[in-house]
């Protein structure tokens, strides 16, 4: 989230598209329903009817997987409506920066594909510049190839009519929908958009929340308070998990993993390679360097590179992603898995290939509360034959939450301190002390050994007591850093030094333990002002709550809007005051050239409507789910260009003749991801009990089901069989030649726990968006029949 | 830093306690509740506030715990997002304790054995380790095309969501840093 729960009580219009917070996110609730109460406008945006959308001023239906559509025309309304905030886009964004000529978009292509690799060459979407490197603008925005012109063009082929053909909205609903959220332009209110995985898991899921963040800029959204672009995250501590670069691609904060590419053969040619020539991230080599002295200590100095050779490098282009360690194990690359807290036979795309392939692995380590269907994915219950799967598994159990301490961070960044009540259940134990365990024992079998496997290991400063209970405290320490000679805590990542005389375990969380005092474990709820809470916990990053609140004030530094005031520039004092922790240069006053580029992270400080970051070009481009019921209405593209294919055996791909309803995923209230942590708990298994699937009157009547029949969803993967539930929450869609069906299905079910049931993802698609191969699990096709 | 749920939030907490429960009807009687909440056996507990472990809203919980049995948790009133509040999920929060299919001591699966076997801890953790040193040794990748890579592509490492930040940290720090392997995923990207 840029901004955090508490602040959405501020917004005029919340928009909440590919998310359901009245039942995923109950208590967030309270404060959309005081933004409501306030007058503010609740806009929902779903394949289905859900109790969001009962509590909704306005429902919009859109079928799974057309979300460009849908917001490239309310882009496309606001510009053409003159709705869009002016002083804010001409100043705020890179409205004016004029683009190279290389750069083109016909038919659903951006200049520079190269079809053979699914790739473009994004140098093709560069910016002019003058001789100095200096970015070409023009102010007026009226440059035929200024990135305001460029985007106008690009959305005025999102009419109301195409866009509503291919979504399957109620046209009339849609204006006014786009009316609404766009009064929000108007300078001093505020929009918010919310999302979730309705949002993301798509081919083009990436390209979904740019053209989300695209809309909120040019709205003038951004920075401000009851603003944002807001991710619902699932999990207690997904965000957190994702900050400390539990993926392949990162380590913690953000910063590239090394490769094999050339640039990266030395500390110096890697730094050169994840250091931008402008923007906050020029940092980067304080960053990597306290990190490394994190990770290896005395190991790491100024001679070996700070230890840099230490670090894998991963194969260079490779993708080591989640659907792609399936594909991995299918063909038989992969010996072992380790798994903590983490169910891939029910939450996996297409899981029923997901397990088979797990059949190959010599070993697996299960660390969970309870049974997971992976880690009995062997047992006849799960439907295999045990005496043919050579794997050994070991389960080792884990304690809850408050059977331990520790910090989690949530989806408002706020890391929040948890104590511990009572101590781990039985013999369980925390995954700190695994992890730790695991390590210290690990360390003393490669004690004596010479080999480069064992040096990596040795090189590693592992300094949380001597014991197998692990001091917390010193883990704490060593995320915030401290420096290296003298011991004491950073203050602030500001302090990072690039010369390995600091560490900082994960450098955007700097500052939460500065001296004695844990920040995180702060209880003061006195509001500080616009809902802040700066003394509850800790924020990242410098527990700043809102992100960019620089553009939450006009170009003199005065608030947009007097009820909502982020930070102000106050001359008498010369520095920024206000009711958040300043997103700027404290003291950069008005004299200075970059005084109005709030958005100091990126290059050139403006927020870009344009951008080159992504594979799949620089504006969202709306293409059809990988599976899909009509052929594209915007170009004759079908299917988003740079998505890259996995494993052929794990991604059957079903047709539209064959499989002619369009199916999407959701949660429950009652239940919690793949079910590990709700259908062992009596009564959240008392109050769901059963897998059901979704369907419309309309489809019930077709296929003479009725309520509480068992039906069969089949998809090009495999079928599930559970109760039908006919409401009247899904609609026939009417688009633009033709009607379709739609069904939709939790996916918290397996066969373990209290509360058993199919299990949904046996029936999603292996394939991913081109940018974070997040699988679409969220529109695909099916049929439906009675059992 | 202590934690600090003061005498006068306590006070406030008991009056708060059965309305949470008659809010999701568990079968608990308002009326006698209030009327014997001098004898509730939390008065003598301390709560000890957590944060919930399943949306990422964050809400504030205490916890009522004596040595060996989690007696009562509910929605902690001071916290500023919940403010007393909690869902169907929070507020069932004790059974992820009392739960009977709560797994408490280590297990092992034999290659090719249809049961599960109750193991000790030494053995759980002797198996894991040279099962980590066999695979890593032999697939440990020192140098690739000249470049020192320092990795394994044969094991695999899934999950992070739902711990706490500290263990995110080791976890990356032990697997990544430690070990060199290149398959490190979570929830994240599903
Ligand atoms: S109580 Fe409900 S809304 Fe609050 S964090 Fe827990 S699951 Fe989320």
């Amino acid at each position: 989230m840029t901004n955090h729960w508490n602040d959405l009580q501020y917004a005029d219009a919340l928009m909440v598209i590919g998310a359901n917070p009245a039942e995923n996110h109950p208590i967030s609730f309270r404060w959309i329903s005081k933004a409501i109460e306030k007058g503010g406008k609740l806009i929902s945006v779903d394949p289905r009817y859900t109790r969001t959308s009962q509590m909704a001023n306005m429902y919009a239906q859109l079928r799974s997987g057309t979300d460009i559509a849908f917001i490239g025309g309310m882009i496309n309304y606001a510009l053409e409506n003159n709705q869009y905030h002016n002083e804010y886009v001409a100043n705020y964004t890179n409205a004016s920066w004029i683009v190279e000529d290389s750069y083109s978009f016909e038919d659903g292509m951006f200049s520079g594909y190269d079809e053979k690799t699914r790739t473009y060459d994004k140098k093709k979407w560069a910016f002019k510049a003058d001789a100095e490197g200096n970015t070409l603008k023009d102010p007026t925005l009226q440059h035929p190839n200024c990135v305001f012109q460029l985007m106008k063009k690009h959305y005025s082929r999102y009419d109301a009519d195409t866009v509503c053909g291919v979504t399957g909205t109620d046209k009339k609903m849609y204006i006014e929908i786009c009316k609404t959220f766009g009064a929000t332009g108007q300078t001093g209110k505020a929009g918010t958009i919310l999302y979730a995985m309705g949002g993301t898991q798509h081919t083009v899921g990436t390209q979904n929340i740019r053209a989300y963040a695209i809309l909120q800029l040019i709205l003038g959204n951004i920075g401000i308070a009851g603003g944002g672009v807001n991710a619902l995250r699932g999990e207690s501590n997904v965000q957190g998990s994702t900050d400390f670069g539990l993926l392949y691609h990162n380590v913690p904060g953000y910063m590239d993993v090394p490769t094999t590419a050339e640039g990266d053969l030395t500390y110096e040619g890697f730094l050169t390679r994840i250091t931008p020539k402008a923007g906050y991230k020029i940092n980067h080599p304080k960053f990597f360097t306290s990190m490394l002295k994190s990770f290896y200590g005395d190991n790491a100095t100024k001679d070996n590179e700070f230890g840099y050779h230490y670090m894998p490098k991963i194969q260079a282009g490779k993708n080591y992603s989640f659907m792609r360690i399936f594909d991995a194990m299918y063909r038989k690359e992969i010996e072992g898995m380790i798994l903590y807290g983490s169910n891939p036979v029910v939450g996996g795309p297409n899981s029923f290939k997901e397990q088979a392939a797990m059949g190959n692995l010599k070993w697996m380590v299960a660390i969970d509360l309870f049974e997971t269907e992976t880690s009995t994915f062997w047992q006849r219950e799960a439907g295999a034959d045990p005496a043919s799967i050579q794997t050994e598994v070991i389960f080792l159990p884990a304690c809850g939450s408050f059977e331990k301490e520790g910090t989690v961070t949530n989806s408002g960044r706020w890391m929040q301190y948890r104590w511990q009540a009572i101590k781990p259940k039985g013999e369980s134990r925390a995954d700190l002390e695994i992890t730790h365990m695991l390590a210290r024992r690990l360390q003393e079998l490669y004690k004596n050994e010479s080999s480069p496997a064992a040096k990596q290991m040795q090189a590693l400063y592992w300094n949380y007591g001597e014991h197998d209970h692990p001091d917390i405290d010193l883990v704490s320490r060593d995320i915030n850093g401290y420096d290296w000679k003298t011991k004491k805590q950073v203050k602030s990542f500001g302090d990072l030094k690039d010369d390995g005389s600091t560490t900082a375990g994960c450098w955007i969380y700097t500052g939460f333990y500065p001296e004695n005092d844990n920040l995180s474990k702060r209880r003061d709820n006195k509001d500080t002002g616009m809902s802040n809470f700066l003394n509850w916990s800790f924020a990242w990053p410098a527990n700043r709550r809102v992100l960019y609140n620089r553009a939450s004030a006009d170009l003199n530094g005065k608030a947009w809007s007097k009820e909502r005031v982020g930070i102000e520039w106050d001359g008498l004092k010369g520095q920024w005051v206000g009711n958040d922790v300043p997103d700027f240069v404290k003291d950069k006053g008005p004299q200075d050239p970059t005084f109005a580029d709030p958005f100091i992270m990126q290059v050139g400080g403006k927020g870009y409507l344009f951008s080159s970051g992504l594979n799949e070009g620089p504006f969202p481009e709306h293409y059809e789910p990988y599976e899909n019921p009509m052929s594209n209405s915007f170009s004759s593209v079908q299917f988003n260009p740079a998505v890259q294919f996995g494993e052929k055996e794990m991604n059957a791909k079903g047709e539209s003749d064959k499989y002619p309803i369009v199916a999407t995923t959701y949660r429950l209230s009652e239940h919690w991801q793949s079910g590990v942590m709700t259908r062992n708990v009596p009564w959240l298994a008392e109050l769901v009990n059963n897998m059901f699937i979704e369907i419309s009157e309309e489809l019930a009547k077709e296929k003479g089901i009725k309520e509480k029949d068992k039906v069969v969803v089949s998809t090009a993967r495999g079928e599930i069989e559970a109760y039908a539930m006919i409401t009247k929450r899904f609609k026939p869609y009417k688009l633009k030649d033709k009607t379709v069906h739609h069904i939709g299905m939790p996916w918290h079910f397996g066969y373990k726990g209290i509360a058993t049931g199919a299990t949904a993802n046996r029936l999603t698609p292996h394939i991913g968006d081109a940018n974070s191969t997040i699988p679409e699990y969220k529109a695909f096709l099916c049929d439906v029949r009675r059992a | 830093m202590e934690m600090n749920v003061t005498r006068r939030q306590f006070l406030k907490l008991s009056g708060a306690v059965a309305a949470t429960l008659a809010i999701v009807e568990l079968g608990f009687d308002d009326k006698s509740a209030k009327a014997k909440s001098g004898e509730f056996k939390i008065a003598t507990l301390k709560p000890t506030p957590t944060i919930c472990p399943y949306c990422s809203v964050g809400c504030g919980i205490l916890v009522y715990a004596n040595e060996n049995d989690v007696v009562y948790t509910e929605g902690d009133p001071d916290h500023p997002i919940n403010e007393g509040t909690l869902c169907s999920k929070g507020t069932t929060v004790r059974q992820v304790y009392t739960s009977e299919k709560r797994i408490t001591k280590p297990m092992y699966r034999a290659p090719g054995s249809s049961k599960w076997e109750e193991v000790d801890w030494d053995f759980a953790f002797e198996k894991v380790v040279k099962n980590i040193k066999e695979t890593r040794d032999k697939s440990f990748i020192h140098q690739e095309g000249g470049v020192t890579v320092n990795r394994t592509d044969a094991i695999a490492y899934l999950g992070g969501a739902a711990l706490d930040n500290e263990e995110c940290h080791l976890n990356h720090k032990l697997f990544r840093a430690g070990l060199g392997l290149s398959y490190i995923e979570h929830q994240a990207r599903i």
